[in-house]
């Protein structure tokens, strides 16, 4: 038929319709003229007539059908039928559409989480060719490039189209309103070519213009130019005061092209080569400089890796000193910028997947048992003429319905679960920034609810059109098919493994966390707060003694604000912060002639009261006074790691170590417990854990002039100043208008972030547990109320012929029982298996934890009794006489 | 839906119906007596599968319909054949042809 007439067809759907009924009407009327002018009596004329029309409605169906606005209609009406339909039964809609909308809601929330961080392509060109660099040496396996390395890599490999290397730096921006501490990278000049990236105005560095000595000059990003230039092009050429040097600006950089897309974005870009550090033409130091390399093409990871070793190798050869034992380490780009978050995530869409599966499940249950009560009705349609087709489709446009409406509320679930899920991220979650409710999760939702839908529609509507008629409508609905209850059954037990499987992954995520908190850092973090502070740029050019003052200054008036019990400044590692080496050797050794004789100790520099501030108790000997100063012998402490590694069971008190750096023989006085510099649950199985402290006041001049640019300082308080980073900055500000203190953290916060990937997806599991446990009782209750709706007569039987109510108890909570048991068995043997994947997010429990699996296999037991309960109390209370009556 | 043994064979109807409009414009009920009566009551015409298959007959063009008065003064929709109806049958008829003679040369000689 042509589309064209179809069309026309539907201008004239009232006309046709009447023309039809009319033609029809004309049709009997002349046969049963015909019949009776045949003999026959008037009333069997018209039924014979009638008769061979069959179903007129029918009929007139068929007729209709073949237009494009007949199929409309019948869906129309099959649209409202289901509507009327659904609103009869506002428990079973309402159940069910909660049960949907939460389904759809926490994947869709979810997907979109794992959409912004694992699937959405990263905004850099090619990104696959993309390659992170570090040097892997004796303690890290992705350790700092030096410099005259970096340049030789460069220059000799063979498999890169281009390398660049970057630091992350903080500078004190003058001359543009009030002083600020703005975060800066030392980079490269080919670091945006590597990224293939083009600046929004101007230019990036030219080659030799990252040179040391080379004039200096500066990059923005966009988000500074906004700020500072108005986004005004006539920034460029404009000289920006950092530090207190004079940088010509030559470009404004998109923000996409920060690298970490970090909390806190990069506002300017420097080149390397304007880096004051005297370590950077030092081929052994580590100064946390890494690269990213962009293949050429055609080249894999493996050839790049054997290319690798061959450049450092000859590096090795011609610099034993330097590079005996230094590799390259290459990270595909994507699972560098990821880190451990890939797992975590995929887990947690395995978890809410199973929660939509639930919901399913549930529906489809839930449908089940209702369909069962629709028994009769849809015999009385068949027999009435419903063709088997439009009971299917009818059934389907109710589940359809259904999930459309679930999934609609399911976005507005999923636009809170996503909120929700951002402000529960970890601050660092790499980026974060890339999530959003966006068009492929809309697809994704949409495509999942319609799914949804005709899953859960196409087993009810399969088994409904598969009647016995006459038998239906002669049971008048007592007795069914058994295997209807067998699929719900199924369902049941499905459900109740799930359940127990993200029960299981919950449970063991718990106690992971409850075991990581119960590890005591080696510190109190209570009332900690770390910030940093930068002197004046004026100051660079001081000298050490005049930086020190400057600093016993900032000590002084940190330690005379409001709440500030003590102070002190922290220029070296920070507990499960940032971390600092450095390489000695013992009193009684020659000075190695290479650093691989040398050891390594993570290393403090503190001031006196450190141990006030971080509450580490003193094991044995002392700790820094203010009379261990510039002028005074050197002398260190060290931990208990360090003492039991250097000095096995002898006193290290009054023995001596010798530094690298400056060279300096010190004393060393004192002994305390190990800190977990690493993180709670790794620093155990770290390689290099021997900690130092020493006297910040005496570091050597040229740390002492590094130290110039600014330090870490701690403070702890007693509590009273809620305002307290305020009253510092005031404090500070009084010091020197030019003087920033910034990036406040209290020490709780740090550990918390430490522990915040395993805190989120355990309150996420935990969460889609719960849902998992609420849904599956409200399926199992479903089953249990079925059967006893389709047993009272059986029980109303059975307590006629003398059954105690003790027995119907029994009856009715075995099969609650034997389902729940066998969910709990197929769940826990699949717990075995999958909690193995989440083993590398545990600590301190095994993945086949037995405390864990029998808790939740009693949670979910007790639950099932409760969610029996209700229907085996009806069941109890089934009168004989009304059961049987009622028949 | 139970059928009459001798109803109408299957895809054979609509060549019945235009041929029987052939000879000249009819309504529905005269349709099934026309092919009743010249098929000696072996042919049965069932309204079930008439009126679908007249209106399908129409919105492919073959046949137009038009209201009329019946023999007996009655209100009646009179289908006509329409020049693709006539193509059409002339269509239907040769490949029936072709169909029951390949039938009978199968009877004849397997």
């Amino acid at each position: 038929m042509s589309w064209f007439s179809r069309l026309r067809g539907t201008w004239r759907r009232d006309k046709l319709d009447n023309d039809l009924d009319e033609e029809l009407r004309s049709h009997i009327e002349m046969r049963v003229a015909d019949n009776i002018s045949a003999g026959m009596s008037p009333r069997d004329a018209r039924y014979d007539a009638q008769k061979r029309f069959g179903n007129s409605t029918l009929l007139k169906e068929d007729t209709r059908e073949t237009d494009i606005i007949g199929w409309l209609d019948t869906v129309a009406g099959d649209f409202r039928y289901a509507v009327r339909i659904l609103r009869k039964n506002p428990g079973f809609t309402l159940i069910a559409i909660f049960t949907l909308a939460l389904g759809i809601g926490c994947n869709t929330g979810f997907f979109s989480v794992v959409n912004g961080v694992l699937l959405n392509p990263l905004p850099y060109r090619h990104p696959e060719e993309l390659v992170t660099l570090g040097e892997s040496k004796p303690n890290f396996t992705n350790g700092s490039i030096s410099y005259p390395n970096f340049v030789d890599w460069q220059k000799d490999n063979h498999v890169f189209l281009s390398m660049a290397i970057g630091r992350d730096y903080g500078f004190t921006l003058t001359g543009l309103g009030d002083a600020e501490q703005v975060v800066a990278k030392l980079i490269s000049s080919d670091y945006f070519s590597v990224l293939g990236a083009n600046p929004l105005i101007g230019r990036t560095f030219a080659p030799g213009e990252d040179k040391i000595g080379a004039a200096p000059i500066v990059l923005i990003s966009a988000g500074l130019w906004k700020r500072k230039f108005a986004s005004s092009p006539d920034a460029l050429g404009k000289s920006l005061i950092l530090d207190g040097k004079s940088y010509t600006l030559v470009g404004v950089i998109p923000e996409v092209f920060d690298l970490y897309r970090s909390a806190h974005p990069t506002d300017v870009y420097v080149p390397i080569g304007q880096w004051n550090h005297p370590g950077l033409n030092v081929r052994g130091a580590g100064l946390g400089i890494h690269g990213v390399a962009r293949f050429k093409p055609g080249v894999t990871m493996e050839q790049a890796r054997a290319d690798m070793e061959r450049v450092t190798a000859n590096l090795a050869a011609m610099y034993p000193d330097w590079d005996q034992g230094i590799g390259a380490n290459l990270i595909a780009f994507k699972r560098a910028l990821l880190g451990d978050v890939q797992p975590l995530l995929l887990v947690l869409l395995g978890a809410v997947g199973f929660v939509l599966l639930i919901a399913c499940f549930n529906v489809a249950s839930l449908m089940l048992a209702r369909s069962t009560g629709r028994t009769r009705e849809f015999a009385v349609r068949v027999a009435l003429g419903a063709g088997r087709g439009r009971l299917i489709r009818q059934l389907l446009t109710e589940s359809t319905l259904l999930a459309l409406v679930g999934g609609g509320l399911g976005l507005i679930v999923a636009h809170w679960t996503t909120r929700a899920a951002l402000k529960m991220l970890p601050a660092d979650m790499p980026r974060a920034a890339d999530i959003h409710l966006d068009s492929h999760v809309l697809v994704f939702t949409g495509a999942i609810s319609l799914l949804a839908g005709i899953l859960f529609g196409l087993v009810p509507a399969l088994k409904s059109s598969d009647l016995f008629l006459s038998d239906t409508l002669k049971q008048s609905g007592r007795g069914s098919s058994g295997s209807r209850h067998r699929a719900q059954s199924i369902f049941v037990v499905l459900e109740m493994a799930m359940a127990v499987v993200l029960l299981v992954g919950a449970g063991l995520m718990a106690r992971t966390l409850s075991r990581l908190w119960d590890i005591q850092p080696g510190f109190d973090p209570h009332n900690v707060l770390t910030f940093s502070v930068s002197l004046p740029a004026s100051m660079s050019e001081a000298s050490p003694d005049a930086t020190r003052a400057s600093y016993r200054a900032v000590g002084d008036k940190f330690g005379s604000v409001p709440g500030v019990e003590a102070v002190s400044a922290s220029w070296g590692a920070v507990p499960l912060g940032p971390d600092d080496e450095q390489l000695f050797w013992l009193d009684n050794q020659l000075k190695p002639s290479s650093e691989h004789d040398m050891n390594w100790t993570i290393s403090y520099v503190v001031e006196p009261d450190y141990l006030k501030v971080m509450r580490i108790p003193l094991a044995r000997g002392r700790f820094f006074t203010a009379a261990d100063n510039e002028h005074s012998p050197r002398v260190a402490v060290i931990d208990e790691v360090f003492a039991h590694k250097f000095f096995g069971n002898t006193d290290p008190l009054g023995r001596h170590i010798t530094f690298q750096q400056g060279e300096v023989r010190t004393e060393i006085i004192g002994v305390v417990p190990h800190v977990k510099q690493w993180g709670l649950d790794s620093d155990d199985a770290q390689q290099l854990r021997a900690e130092v402290y020493v006297p910040f006041m005496q570091l050597p001049d040229p740390a002492m002039k590094l130290a110039a640019s600014g330090t870490a300082v701690m403070v702890r308080s007693d509590g009273s100043n809620a305002g307290l980073f305020d009253s510092l900055r005031l404090a500070n500000r009084q010091l020197s208008a030019e003087q920033v203190i910034y990036g406040a953290q209290t020490m709780e916060q740090i550990i918390s972030a430490s522990l915040s990937a395993r805190r989120f997806s355990m309150i996420l599991l935990a969460v889609f547990a719960a849902l998992a446990l609420i849904l599956s009782s409200v399926g199992i209750y479903g089953v249990i109320s079925y059967l006893v709706g389709q047993r009272t007569h059986e029980i109303g039987v059975r307590i006629a012929l003398g059954a105690r109510r003790l027995d119907v108890l029994n009856l009715i909570l075995s099969q609650g029982a034997k389902l729940a048991l066998l969910g709990i068995v197929i769940g826990v043997a699949a717990s075995l298996a999958l909690t193995r994947l989440m083993a590398r997010m545990l600590y301190g429990v095994s993945s086949s934890d037995p405390l864990t699996f029998v808790g939740v296999a009693l949670v979910l037991g007790l639950v099932t009794l409760a969610a029996c309960y209700i229907p085996t109390r009806r069941a109890m209370r089934v009168d004989p006489i009304v059961a049987l009556r009622c028949e | 839906m139970v059928r009459p043994k001798n109803d109408v064979l299957q895809g054979t109807l609509a060549l019945l119906v235009l041929k029987s409009l052939a000879k000249g414009p009819m309504h529905g009920y005269g349709i099934t007596l026309h092919i009743q009566m010249l098929s000696k009551d072996v042919l049965r015409v069932e309204e079930g599968s008439l009126y679908p298959a007249l209106h399908r007959m129409a919105q492919d063009g073959w046949i137009k319909a038009e209201w009329g008065t019946s023999e007996n003064n009655r209100r009646a929709r009179y289908y006509n054949l329409t020049v693709a109806g006539r193509k059409q049958l002339a269509e239907e008829e040769k490949s029936w042809a072709r169909l029951t003679q390949a039938v009978a040369h199968v009877l004849q000689y397997a």
